[in-house]
């Protein structure tokens, strides 16, 4: 982009942070408490640019909160989220525009076809060229012979399929997806999980993940946060990440903090920057 | 607001009316039997009194007033109600959707479903009993706008509630005309009711709207002053029940009821 200066030369379009427009997602201080009860508890991390990140952690450690929140249907109690650079309390509309999700927990109205849902959500996105997008997507995700079906009676897997072509609709620069594939079967999640990592290639989206699965985790991910309690323990490459603490595998890992969070918490949130544990503290953040 | 999440809402609706006869059912057979029931109380009653009446004009008419008010309020509660049923609050609410456009959805379906069923009254009411209808001629426009705009009003409101108190609270939807019914003066003149119950009346919209109907019928003309107070009233109520809904849409974001709207009473 640029803009023609008077004299018919052009200058770079200014840009607030040049930075900051390489994230998809930045959340900052992200915090949701119920009553007595510290679902989020003050964490901040980053979705660059064409990357998956994995939000990793046992039941109820606050992923689905944290996703909520970056959805917009759930206010935090305290911190600040920025989709494409843009503030999500301030132009809500315009920073979910560029996103889009998919859950185990937000199934499509079932009473609607599978054509239908699309149409529904693609003019709820504004999504301008609706109808050629939903051939493409019933297409890319082999949909088309259940065009005409309700979605409700569709399987699980094909249930997944769905939600996935509708989170593809607007063409989101960030994509959220929780559990995408906890009902698929192995060859079709594999299937899913290669084409996530080349849309994550093609056209740059940043993706948050969560995931039980830890060798799809290893498989697909640039990147992970686990989060146990609320905070986030540890960060870090999927790959070198067990091994740098003394795990074998992922697994191993992950059911190791799982089991013991407080151990690993305490000199993680106290040495950031000295390597693996902690907070992502991401050196743009301090410049705002 | 754009316009394709405006239309987004409104071609739901449609898709699932489309498929299924158990929604548009409601929509053409309750006012038909109201105005057959009706019809023939009229048609009676003008047989077995000389009072100089016309029950169908007066009766018949404000039963089908009356109808085409719920079928405005219930038009926009049971859009706003297939997300309630669906679960769908956060697919919905997780788009750029603005709640202006999804009001606006929801108004644009209650006031296509209500158009159906004036229709199906007026063809039943006309063909049936000879209801002289159009004889109020241009007074039908302001009588009819005054109920429209309340019926909005007062379906964006329930929405608000079922939204705040949960899918069960559905339940306390549905008798609101019935509730309302008695003080509006639907079929008798507001006089006839004790100074409270007045008083409550002439606070609601509807109660402009039978009284210069029953004016009017009778030959005695309508009053201007009164149609308008009664388009003001309705008009604020609008504008309260938006505000109502996105006060109570805000509280459900902060307080985690729209992200988990099945738990009902997160507070
Ligand atoms: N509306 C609410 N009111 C009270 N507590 C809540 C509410 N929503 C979530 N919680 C609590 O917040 C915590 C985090 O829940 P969350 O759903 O984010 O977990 P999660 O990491 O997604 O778990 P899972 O892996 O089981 O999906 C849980 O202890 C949950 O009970
Ligand atoms: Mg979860």
């Amino acid at each position: 982009m640029s803009v023609p200066t008077p004299a018919g030369a052009a200058i770079p379009a200014v840009t607030t942070n040049v930075v900051a427009a390489s994230y998809a997602l930045r959340a900052e201080g992200l915090r949701k408490q119920y009553g007595a009860t510290i679902a989020v508890d003050g964490i901040s991390f980053g979705v660059r640019a064409g990357e998956i990140v994995g939000l990793l952690g046992p039941n109820g450690a606050g992923k689905t909160t944290t996703i909520n929140m970056v959805l917009g249907v759930l206010q935090p109690s305290a911190g600040h989220i920025s989709i494409e650079g843009i503030d999500l309390a301030r132009h809500r509309s315009q920073a979910l525009s560029h996103t889009n999700f998919a859950a185990v927990y937000a199934a499509l109205p079932g009473n609607l076809t599978v054509y239908q849902n699309l149409r529904f959500f693609s003019l709820l996105y504004d999504v301008a060229a609706g109808a050629t997008r939903i051939e493409q997507l019933l297409s890319e995700f082999d949909l088309q012979r259940l065009r005409n079906a309700r979605s409700g009676v569709l399987s699980s897997g094909e249930q997944t399929r769905l939600a996935l072509a509708k989170a593809l609709l607007n063409n989101p620069r960030l994509l959220l997806l929780d559990e995408p594939t906890a009902s698929l079967d192995p060859s079709a999640a594999a299937l899913i999980r290669s084409r996530i990592r080349a849309m994550a290639t093609r056209s740059g989206c940043g993706i948050l993940w969560t995931s039980h699965n830890m060798y799809e985790v290893e498989e697909t991910c640039d990147r992970v946060l686990f989060l146990s309690r609320g905070r986030i323990l540890l960060e870090g490459d999927p790959k070198t990440l067990p091994h740098a603490h003394g795990a074998a595998t992922l697994e191993e890992l992950f059911i190791r903090l799982a089991r013991e969070p407080l151990a690993t918490e305490a000199p993680g949130t106290r040495a950031p920057g000295t390597g693996a544990p902690a907070q992502q503290r991401d050196p743009a953040a301090g410049g705002r | 607001m754009k316009l394709r999440p405006i239309a987004a809402i409104a071609l739901r609706q449609l898709y699932l009316m489309r498929s299924s006869p158990t929604r548009v059912l409601p929509m053409v057979a309750w006012v038909a039997v109201d105005i057959i029931l009706w019809g023939f109380i009229s048609r009676y009653l003008n047989s077995v009194t000389s009072s100089g009446i016309n029950f169908i004009a007066s009766l018949l008419g404000a039963v089908l007033f009356w109808d085409f008010f719920t079928r405005v309020m219930q038009g926009v509660t049971m859009a706003f109600f297939e997300d309630v049923w669906t679960r769908n609050f956060i697919n919905v609410f997780a788009t750029p959707l603005l709640i202006s456009e999804y009001l606006t959805g929801l108004v644009l379906t209650g006031v296509t479903t209500s158009l159906v069923g004036l229709i199906v009254m007026l063809l039943l009411a006309t063909w049936l009993f000879g209801l002289p209808f159009f004889s109020l001629g241009l007074l039908l426009l302001p009588l009819l706008l005054v109920l429209f705009l309340f019926g909005i009003g007062l379906g964006v409101l329930a929405s608000a509630m079922v939204l705040r108190l949960g899918p069960a609270s559905e339940w306390l939807v549905w008798p609101i005309p019935a509730l309302l019914s008695p003080f509006v003066g639907v079929f008798y003149p507001l006089s006839t009711l004790p100074p409270w119950m007045r008083a409550v009346g002439h606070a609601l919209p509807p109660s402009y709207v039978f009284e210069n109907m029953r004016s009017a019928v009778a030959g005695h003309g309508y009053s201007g002053s009164g149609l308008a107070i009664g388009v003001a009233l309705a008009l604020l109520d609008i504008l309260l029940a938006a505000w109502v809904f996105g006060r109570i849409y805000r509280y459900a974001v902060r307080s985690g009821l729209l992200a988990r709207y099945s738990a009902e009473s997160v507070s």
